[in-house]
């Protein structure tokens, strides 16, 4: 059934604080998510006050500035920095985004920071991504065809052919959409969840794969796809400006279209 | 101990390759209710459910004793499909899933069959 209580040790606890330097006057305070399951304590979230006059203007550069300066133990992921590369995306301000497109100006009052949602935690803002990953391997997402490709050149898309992979090509893979969708969070064990069936549409709409009809044969199942109800969260909180809610109709469409 | 791959657990047991005849009678009931509901309230207001002479004078009209059979079939049918779906999200005791499965469908086919014989007794045996 259903559960209403938390397991033992997960409720959140106060944590440290640490106070911006006294010269300083443009400050803000960060509340950060703190566990480590090492240690067998409750999680907790630890308070930085920051001065922001001496901070980037990014949520990812007070994080590295905290981890620089004030608490090494600090424990994130973070590589490009510039919104490409997906593994800063965490829970700011009770939504999830990446850190490095995230201005500390756009949120009011304390800045929270907590790892994606309903996932297992591996330190502080890290979460074990495993289990998504494998749902992205077991869509296939590359191209498969039985056509050789053309002997002088690459396989050819016309201009609307190639039209139709915009806006499904710019995913990141920082799952901030699977961790936003509470049908993701009830069923992840089965249902795909929105970063997933992007994908797996980003290859429904190439007009070079040939394997459309096994891709939706391996879709439609009441969990893995129409596990969505269209909630929606997973447009709403995507830090690239995509629409998952909108690709997974788009399968559904496809599904329905060969059915009739 | 489970030292099964990602992957091999992710594939599972494979696609059931069904969910979208449910997805779209879902839609479809949902459809059909929305004229069906808007017949009934109206009857409602036209004061055809106002005494019991009143009820047996409208459902003794073939046209209205059929309009009550359709909606009590869509509605039944769309509200056994909508709480499918709630128990599917949430119940995640296989047991108390196939049992709560099982006692919905039972009820509501107990339902419908009683409301449909009823709207029926009025029609042919006038009584």
């Amino acid at each position: 059934m259903a559960e209403f209580k938390l397991p033992a040790n997960s409720v959140v606890q106060d944590g440290k604080s640490f106070s911006a330097p006294a010269n300083a006057k443009n400050t803000r305070k960060f509340k950060i998510y703190r566990y480590d399951p090492d240690s067998g304590d409750n999680p907790r979230t630890d308070t930085y006050e920051l001065d922001l006059d001496a901070c980037g203007p990014m949520v990812l550069d007070a994080l590295i500035k905290i981890k620089n300066e004030v608490d090494a133990t600090l424990t994130f992921r973070r590589s490009c920095r510039e919104g490409i590369c997906g593994s800063c995306a965490m829970n700011i301000d009770g939504r999830n985004t990446l850190a490095c497109l995230k201005p500390i100006g756009d949120i009011s009052g304390d800045v929270k920071i907590y790892p994606l949602p309903h996932m297992p935690v591996v330190k502080d803002l890290v979460p074990d991504l495993s289990h998504p990953y494998a749902q992205l391997a077991s869509i296939e997402p590359w191209l498969k065809a039985d056509s050789p490709p053309p002997p002088d050149g690459e396989r050819l898309q016309s201009r609307e052919e190639r039209h139709k992979l915009d806006g499904l090509w710019e995913c990141i893979l920082c799952f901030s959409c699977s961790t936003a969708c509470p049908s993701y969070w009830w069923n992840p064990e089965r249902y795909l969840g929105p970063a997933v069936l992007l994908q797996a549409y980003r290859w429904l709409a190439d007009s070079r794969d040939e394997y459309t009809g096994e891709r939706l044969d391996m879709l439609e199942d009441p969990f893995r796809l129409y596990r969505c109800h269209t909630i929606m969260n997973c447009t709403n909180t995507c830090p690239k400006g995509l629409n998952p809610a909108l690709a997974i109709t788009e399968i559904k469409k496809m599904i329905a279209e060969r059915g009739a | 101990m489970k030292m099964q791959s990602d992957l091999g657990r992710v594939r599972g047991l494979g696609s059931a390759k069904s969910g979208s005849s449910h997805w779209w009678a879902q839609r479809v009931t949902a459809a059909a209710n929305l004229p069906l509901g808007l017949w009934f309230i109206y009857s409602i207001l036209a004061g055809h459910t106002a005494s019991f002479d009143a009820v047996h004078a409208w459902l003794s009209s073939y046209f209205h004793a059929t309009m009550m059979v359709l909606l009590i079939i869509s509605v039944a049918w769309h509200f056994v499909l909508g709480l499918q779906v709630v128990i599917e999200d949430y119940v995640h005791n296989r047991k108390a899933e196939v049992v709560s499965m099982l006692l919905i469908r039972a009820l509501t086919a107990f339902m419908t069959v009683a409301a449909i014989i009823s709207v029926l007794r009025i029609v042919f045996a006038g009584a």
